[in-house]
């Protein structure tokens, strides 16, 4: 299951956050720092899954953005780190290009999007074409 | 950072633009929706956590006074909302604004009611109160004809709804299950799930509804199905066991490649419900043989078909070895599995190795034999910079223990701490383990000059565990009731409280000590000292997170937990504490190992309690510590893994979901009692589901097409074009980890070559200049007099300069690949000594043909360099390169460097057999992939079709019977591949075999490029 879905940069700013169990305001920031604090610690030979506390944080860099998902045993990593692939290829998709700035300005998109791969934790959908297909309709609707 | 900022800056005014334009002619409006660009401007730009800090107080005051205001349209209150996530989402309360994004739900207009909702299921937990306020609203839009509101209030339910209130909207739910679009389908089906997580019986009525979600024609529907099916089989597998059937036709037609095409992710049929399927049957099949039986087939396959070079494929492989290890064994599987396992270890990809690594302790609980093979991988991981693949290890080697004897194992464990080549961590690790063993080992010879060797260690670390073994090793009696080898613990009791430090505690702080405080408050006195602290390196804090967790080699020490910490801490008096620590609590009553870890973690959450930062409630944690050790001690019946437990805590959580199940079926016996009417009942409905999914195996066809055909209504006006040719881009595994913008730009950058890979320059006319045009089609057509036979490649521009044109092309000769370089000297005058190389490359052999070293290039003539080509190593595209030099006027000497790209299908020969060799070689080849493919109408009809297929893919047509047909090909030298194909409407089934297990995936990939026949 997962737990958490963070995109970090390398300062150290949190770009989204979505936690799958509710942990309090504060604890968050907290969690977020100490997260990326272990993700830059790591070299290019140690692999991308990190035992944290009582999860597993798999994580992979896209620039200087950092994709962390926090599972607990039950999780493939592997899965879950072509999962974090998936996710931002239909980000590419969507903003044709992404870049962190996208991320920025446009923090309810990719909220909706997430929210439509991931529902309580669990991976519901990975076909880009329906992943997209209910925020395209909002955009063509907003837009007329 | 300052690169990014820049970026920032020059970027924002278009983005301005943008969001003017978008946001309509009313000047004040946009003003105001540049509100939330000079928020995020803000943001990139702060340099310190006290700026963050003023920066968002006072956004969140203009905020407070914006929401309130009577005048705030919902447009702009939409914005709000996005700048309140922003500030929750950097750590600033915004409760303010909880009761607006109710309400923007209830009155917002699509998008804005959908960032209503997001920022409600953002802001509010499960148990909030105003999440009651929700309730109305949702009732209204799951009764709203508009379909994107209904799949709004679906998403919101299933993500947080108050429980108390599911009687409100379970029946409108209910009937969403029957409504004609996927989508909704879907979404209350994971509504319904999330019903079943938190109140199961509220929806026990409907699990006959659950059912035939499983049995929906569309894709999407079954899978969200499995999530309730994956949760109901773990709380009660033998409820579920007559569903087996469907979960392996299921498993068998995405393996076989039957889901429309957009549901493969890298060209692997939707690998992640492939891995929930699995799961799904590991938990069916564990401990019932005929079950298991059910299954076998269908994961052979699956090891067998997954042997893309992907990660995604390995990730299914890994669930599948986890299943095959999981069920009743079948000896052939497991071989295969192990076998599996093998490629991961020895794979230089730190992430399979590890992958590899946690695999293989499944083996290894099976049969040791199968991970021996290894050893010597295990041994060299042991020294790897990752913390988390030494732990791995480590626990490979107690279960290795099983065959060989703990003398044998200390030796080697002595050999490799006396290794220069070895850190002093790993070391403290090797000493640990090498404690566990010594109570089993019958002469202690190298353990006492282990000790005495260690026991002087510079080392602080190193010597403390030394002095552990060494006081252990005293009383080997002792030592022996310490870690005992074939004890059941079922008697186990954990002081949790830890009284038995309470004199200890009292006694230090008579004596000055300072009163423990918990973590937080420390962290907050922290963070009060220095506001700016978590912006700056990072050194301090991440030393002792990374030594108090588990991946500390204080951590699998005996009792060496206490005096772990305490290093960290800062403490002194440690040495004379721990020995004391064991004695006063392990003396009374023969000392269980697992009670000893528990203590080692109860310690440790003294020091720092904040382990379980995300369960906020303590007494989450204490029954969470409780069932991780009721389910402990009834899996330390074996020496084996009780060994493995008290070596790695990790190790230990990877068999508890073994466990899980055990335990699990023991409870449910009893709840099955209680459910035996509901099963019943249950069973009528359930032999018609099974009847109807076993007709749908057996007619994959009507199946298939129904995907198809509702899939093809779900895409709508989407450019599917664009989907394909960006995954293309995107495809390549080199290029996965660039950064995000550099990444495409590369992508566009080779997009001639990656239009290669598709084979376009191969059959198509390529772009030259008009200049060279007329010359080189003169120049192919001389050359086909002595070709004719063969196929041959268009002539394509390699490289060129002022004085010489390359030109080169692919004469698909029988026996190999025929590269020819045509070479044309443009200028007036006479070149000298050209030559022209190929690089040698890892996957050809490449043979220069003769006559191929030229002195002289005449003005004005071409001369011609032809390699024979042949494939080494099956592969899928590869690129070839060389250069040309050659000298002008005796004086300097020029050279000019080209690459061709070579693809699989250049070493693809039809097959000449007859009908009944192909029918025997049918039957004898392993590996196959079945698919349906729609053709584009000008393919329509058989012929064309088969005329596409001979010509693109050269696949040599052996007979036509009816509108079935088959086809055969060979990859050089003698790789043959057989296809079959059979036609219904403008559908057209195919099914390729072959030996060689990457070849059916391929042929399969280029037919389907051909038929939808660009």
């Amino acid at each position: 299951m997962i737990k958490f879905f963070l995109m970090v940069n390398k300062q150290g700013q949190t770009r989204l956050s979505k936690y799958y169990e509710h942990v309090e305001i504060n604890k968050r920031t907290l969690l977020e720092t100490e997260v990326i604090k272990s993700c830059l610690s790591r070299s290019s030979e140690q692999c991308s899954f990190i035992e944290y506390k009582d999860f597993k944080l798999i994580y992979r860099q896209y620039a200087a953005l950092f994709i962390v998902v926090g599972v607990n045993d039950t999780e493939n990593e592997m899965a879950i780190y072509e999962f974090i692939h998936n996710f931002v290829e239909v980000l590419d998709d969507y903003f044709s290009r992404v870049s962190e700035l996208d991320i920025m300005f446009n923090l309810d998109k990719v909220h909706i999007i997430l929210d439509e791969m991931v529902l309580n934790g669990c991976i519901v959908e990975t076909n880009r074409a329906r992943i997209l297909a209910p925020l395209l309709i909002l955009d063509k609707m907003s837009d007329s | 950072m300052s690169d990014i900022v820049e970026k920032t800056l020059t970027a924002l005014p278009g983005l301005f633009l943008q969001s003017q334009s978008a946001s309509g002619p009313a000047a004040a409006k946009a003003s105001f929706s540049s509100r939330l660009g000079g928020l995020v401007r803000g943001i990139t730009a702060l340099t310190s956590k006290h700026e963050e800090e003023k920066l968002i107080q006072q956004e969140l005051n203009n905020l407070k006074a914006t929401v309130s205001a009577p005048n705030t349209t919902l447009k702009m209150m939409k914005e709000c909302m996005v700048r309140l996530i922003y500030c929750e989402m950097l750590g600033y309360d915004a409760s303010f604004g909880y009761i607006h994004a109710i309400k923007l739900a209830q009155q917002g207009n699509l998008l804005e009611k959908r960032v209503g909702y997001l920022a409600v299921s953002l802001f509010l937990h499960e148990s909030h109160e105003l999440l009651l306020l929700l309730v109305n609203t949702v009732v209204k839009d799951l009764q709203s004809t508009n379909l994107v509101e209904v799949c709004m209030a679906l998403t919101i339910v299933s993500q947080i709804f108050p429980r108390e209130m599911i009687p409100a909207v379970l029946p409108l739910i209910e009937d969403k299950l029957q409504h004609s679009k996927e989508i909704i389908r879907r979404k209350a089906v994971l509504a319904l799930y999330k019903f079943y997580l938190i109140a199961p019986n509220q929806v026990q009525h409907i699990h006959i509804k659950f059912r035939k979600a499983l049995c929906d024609r569309d894709v999407g529907v079954m899978a969200a199905s499995l999530h309730i099916y994956l949760k109901m089989i773990k709380e009660n597998s033998s409820a579920y066991k007559d569903l087996t059937g469907s979960f392996v036709t299921i498993l068998k037609q995405v393996v076989g490649g039957k889901l429309p095409v957009d549901f493969n992710y890298h060209s692997v049929p939707a690998p992640w419900l492939q891995i929930q399927l699995l799961r799904i049957l590991g938990l069916l099949g564990k401990d019932d043989q005929r079950t298991s039986e059910l299954m076998y087939d269908v994961l052979d396959e699956s090891l067998r078909r997954a042997e893309l070079n992907h990660n995604v494929t390995y990730a299914i492989l890994f669930e599948c070895v986890h299943t095959v290890y999981s069920i009743y064994p079948k000896s052939e599987l497991l071989e295969k599995a192990a076998k599996c396992i093998g490629k991961f270890v020895l794979s230089p990809k730190i992430n399979l190795k590890y992958l590899g690594l946690k695999a293989l302790t499944y083996v290894i609980q099976q049969d040791p034999t199968l991970a021996l093979q290894h050893q010597m991988t295990i041994i060299e991981c042991l020294d790897h910079p990752d913390p988390i693949i030494k732990r791995e290890v480590l626990g490979e080697y107690s279960y290795l223990l099983g065959k060989e004897t703990p003398e044998e194992v200390i030796t080697k464990l002595y050999k490799l701490l006396t290794s220069d080549s070895i850190s002093s961590e790993t070391k403290a690790w090797i000493i640990a383990a090498v404690t566990k063993l010594t109570p089993q080992a019958h002469s202690s010879n190298i353990v006492e000059r282990l000790i005495q060797e260690f026991t002087t260690s510079l080392d602080t670390c190193l010597r403390q565990h030394a002095f552990e073994l060494k006081h252990l090793h005293e009383n080997v009696k002792f030592m022996k009731g310490l870690l005992p080898v074939d004890k059941s613990c079922e008697d186990m009791v954990v002081d949790a409280s830890l009284s038995f430090l309470d004199g200890f505690v009292a006694e230090e702080l008579s004596q000055g000590a300072a009163p423990y405080k918990p973590h937080h408050q420390r962290q907050e006195e922290k963070l009060s000292q220095e506001k700016v602290l978590s912006f700056e390196p990072y050194g301090l804090s991440f030393s002792s997170s990374g030594f108090s967790g588990r991946q500390s080699p204080a951590g699998i020490s005996l009792g060496s937990d206490i005096s772990g910490n305490s290093t960290d801490t800062g403490l002194k008096e440690t040495n004379s504490l721990k020995l004391e620590g064991i004695k006063k609590l392990w003396g009374k009553e023969g000392y269980l190992p697992k009670k000893e870890s528990k203590t080692g973690d109860e310690t440790e959450a003294l020091p720092v309690p904040q382990e379980n930062i995300i369960m906020e409630n303590v007494d989450q944690i204490i029954t969470k510590k409780d069932q991780s050790q009721v389910l402990t001690q009834s899996k330390q019946e074996k020496e084996k893994q009780l060994l493995a437990s008290s070596l790695f805590v990790g190790l230990g959580s990877e068999s508890t979901i073994n466990l899980l199940g055990k335990a699990d079926t023991l409870s449910h016996k009893f709840r099955r009692k209680s459910k035996v009417k509901e099963t019943k009942s249950g069973q009528t409905t359930t032999a018609q589901n099974m009847t109807r999914s076993s007709f749908s195996s057996s007619s994959n066809v009507t199946y298939e097409e129904d995907y198809y055909l509702d899939n093809l209504q779900d895409r709508g006006d989407k450019e599917v074009k664009k989907f394909s040719l960006n995954s293309e881009l995107l495809d390549s595994e080199s290029l996965t980890e660039l950064p995000l913008v550099e990444k495409i730009s590369n992508c566009r950058l080779s997009t001639p070559s990656l239009f290669a890979d598709n084979n376009m320059e191969v059959f198509h006319p390529p772009q030259s200049t008009a200049a060279s045009l007329a010359n080189e089609i003169s120049l192919a057509s001389s050359l086909l007099e002595e070709t004719t036979e063969h196929m041959h490649s268009d002539l394509m521009e390699v490289c060129d300069n002022e004085t010489i044109s390359v030109s080169s092309y692919k004469i698909w000769k029988d026996e190999c690949l025929l590269m020819v370089w045509s070479v044309f000297n443009k200028s007036a005058s006479e070149l000298k000594s050209a030559n022209l190389e190929i690089a040698p490359a890892e996957n050809f052999k490449i043979t220069e043909q003769p006559g191929c070293c030229l002195p002289v290039i005449e003005a004005e003539s071409t001369k011609n360099f032809q390699y024979s080509v042949q494939m080494e190593k099956p592969f899928t595209e590869g690129n070839l390169s060389g250069f040309i030099n050659y000298q002008v006027m005796d004086t300097h000497s020029v050279q000019l460097e080209f690459s061709v790209n070579l693809s699989l299908l250049d070493f693809i020969r039809p097959l000449k057999i007859s009908t009944e060799d192909f029918g025997k070689l049918w039957l004898s080849f392993a590996n196959d992939v079945k698919q349906n493919v729609k053709m584009s109408e000008s393919q329509a009809a058989l012929p064309s079709t088969l005329k596409a297929l001979q010509q693109e893919l050269r696949l040599h047509v052996v007979d036509i019977i009816g509108n079935e047909g088959l086809l055969a090909c060979q990859l050089l030298p003698s790789n043959p591949c057989l296809l079959h194909f059979r036609v219904h409407g403008d559908m057209l089934a195919l099914w390729f075999r072959s030996s060689c297990s990457t070849l059916p995936d391929y042929l399969l990939y280029q037919c389907q490029k051909v038929m939808e026949g660009s």
